[in-house]
């Protein structure tokens, strides 16, 4: 009973998250059409002349999260291998602690690093960067995620079968060419998983991102200057003093939808891309 | 037993888990292009043993050995030997079969392909498969997945791409004990083909499989070496009382 009650709060939950962004971003397309939302280049709802183009929030989401990604995910997956596969027991009982903890710190925290150390240590060497920047966002979102990534990688990694190495190190393979070959593509869709997982992370992702990037709305691809997210967006309309009801203040229920919406196809993807494999390694 | 042709000669060979002793000071040859038979009751160190005839061991913490294991004249366990190159000559047969997650193809490309085979390819694993007898099955369906076969199918390609690797010795460890009767007879038959071009090492837990396909038998008893000798004249005249009573099944 608890428990059939605990199931449908979620659900009540994300019916209810739906039918406000719904509403409110139906009110705000009543006046601003898809078409400028979805393709409009400059984002500036608060100032006249207003403009509500949402692609350098897009942008600015976008450089933080392949930004990270490309952090995160490859030192990740390489420290998961390195966990599962070389490191003794000693070793694994020190640093998986470590990541649990640097898993656990509070994103304010990631933010304030990012500002008074990876910024200046940016900075001295391209002296050119901005104060806010997307690169130090990027890399301290990455900081932040790696140990997920590394966490469920080895996760995904110590659950395939003893008996597929063996079969491998009976063939006469080294235990690289095992990792490489057996073990990780054996892993594949639960280090899938874990890459999808990081990466809605990173993509959600506000308050390190709003310290460290700043909040310029900027259509840019460059991570040396100051850009803003999607979140970073909502954070600061709704921290501000915009009246409810305006369409200043709807405008974060449409960056709100088109999160949900970029969020749900992501998870959709990597559903596909896990049963796909699924079918193939087990 | 005095064997004319070894291929493995094992001297005074121990066998640890940490302090445990599994295998106590065995020796014994292993005669080339034959068949030999391991059998015991359970736990007796029957795995533990043939493990250590490749170095598959070495993959566990606490295992340690002591004595000799000379193949082809060199000692496997020297501190110059190379375990990949050891088993790479010394293949192995698993109990449960383990095809790798990918095509029939590739299971038994990816041995030789690492290893640096530079002949074709679509030749050696139809040599393989005939080989293992498993050809004619799969042949229309080399790229679907290993899984997708049945159990006796996963374990003849396990044999497929072992011998794809040209080894010298295949050690097999209980190679039919997870498989139906047809099965089994089936896996039989192909090793009783093998025996011409391989030396064979097969533990198993069945006498009446034992009596069939091998050409020597050893005893081993809480790991000690009991009985060895031609099969015919082990089953039929056993020197030793312990052997008799198991072979006669009063215990085990
Ligand atoms: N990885 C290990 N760590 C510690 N002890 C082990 C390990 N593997 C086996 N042993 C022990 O070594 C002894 C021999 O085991 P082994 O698996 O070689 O027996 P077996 O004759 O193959 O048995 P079975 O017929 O059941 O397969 C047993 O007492 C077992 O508990
Ligand atoms: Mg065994």
């Amino acid at each position: 009973m608890i428990l059939a009650l605990s199931a449908f709060i979620s659900i009540f939950t994300t019916l209810a998250i739906i039918a406000v962004l719904g509403k409110e971003s139906f009110g705000f397309f009543q006046q601003v059409s898809i078409w400028e939302f979805l393709f409009g280049t400059h984002w500036e709802p608060l100032l006249e002349p207003k403009s509500f183009g949402v692609l350098p929030l897009l942008a600015g989401t976008l450089l933080i999260v392949v930004g990270s990604g490309l952090i995160a995910i490859p030192t990740g997956l390489m420290t998961a291998v390195y966990l599962s596969e070389y490191a003794s027991e000693r070793t694994r009982s020190i640093i998986k602690p470590i990541m649990e903890v640097l898993a656990g710190v509070p994103t304010v925290v990631y933010g304030y690093f990012a500002l008074t150390f990876i910024t200046p240590m940016i900075r001295l060497i391209l002296p050119d960067t901005q104060i806010f920047n997307a690169l130090s966002a990027s890399i301290v979102v990455g900081i932040m995620i790696l140990p997920m990534v590394a966490s469920l990688c080895d996760d995904a990694i110590r659950s395939v079968p003893v008996s597929l190495r063996q079969g491998g190190y009976a063939l006469g393979a080294t235990p690289f060419e095992v990792t490489k070959n057996v073990t990780v593509p054996a892993a594949f869709s639960g280090i899938i998983a874990s890459f999808v997982l990081a990466v809605s992370r990173a993509f959600g992702e506000t308050m390190a991102v709003t310290l460290a990037a700043g909040a310029t709305p900027n259509l840019t691809l460059n991570p040396l200057e100051s850009i803003q997210t999607m979140t970073a967006y909502i954070v600061q309309v709704s921290l501000g003093d915009t009246p409810a009801g305006g369409i200043e203040y709807q405008t974060i229920f449409a960056v709100g939808a088109l999160l949900f919406v970029v969020t749900l196809g992501m998870n959709v993807a990597a559903n596909w891309i896990m049963n796909r494999y699924r079918e193939v390694y087990e | 037993m005095v064997i004319n042709d070894p291929i493995l000669s094992i001297w005074n060979l121990n066998i640890r888990y940490g302090q445990t002793l599994a295998v106590k000071n065995n020796s014994f040859e292993i005669e080339k292009n034959k068949v030999t038979a391991i059998i015991g009751p359970s736990g007796c160190g029957k795995s533990t043993l043939l493990r250590t005839l490749n170095r598959m061991n070495d993959f566990i913490d606490s295992f340690n050995t002591d004595g000799t294991i000379n193949f082809d004249g060199n000692d496997i366990y020297a501190a110059d030997a190379d375990p990949v190159e050891i088993r790479r000559r010394i293949g192995m047969v698993f109990q449960k079969p383990n095809p790798f997650p990918k095509s029939i193809y590739k299971n038994i490309t990816w041995g030789p392909q690492i290893n640096g085979y530079q002949g074709d390819m679509d030749t050696l694993v139809e040599e393989s498969l005939k080989g293992a007898a498993l050809w004619d099955e799969v042949k229309d369906r080399l790229n679907e997945s290993a899984l997708s076969l049945s159990g006796g199918q996963q374990q003849r390609l396990c044999i497929a791409r072992c011998i794809a690797m040209r080894p010298e010795v295949i050690l097999m460890d209980e190679p039919a004990s997870a498989l139906d009767p047809k099965s089994t007879a089936r896996v039989e038959e192909l090793i009783a083909k093998l025996r011409q071009d391989y030396t064979i090492v097969i533990v198993t837990h069945n006498m009446q499989q034992a009596a069939r396909v091998s050409d020597n038998t050893l005893f081993l008893y809480e790991g000690e070496l009991i009985e060895y000798g031609p099969t015919k004249a082990l089953f039929t005249k056993p020197e030793k009382q312990q052997t008799e009573d198991y072979i006669t099944g009063r215990f085990g």
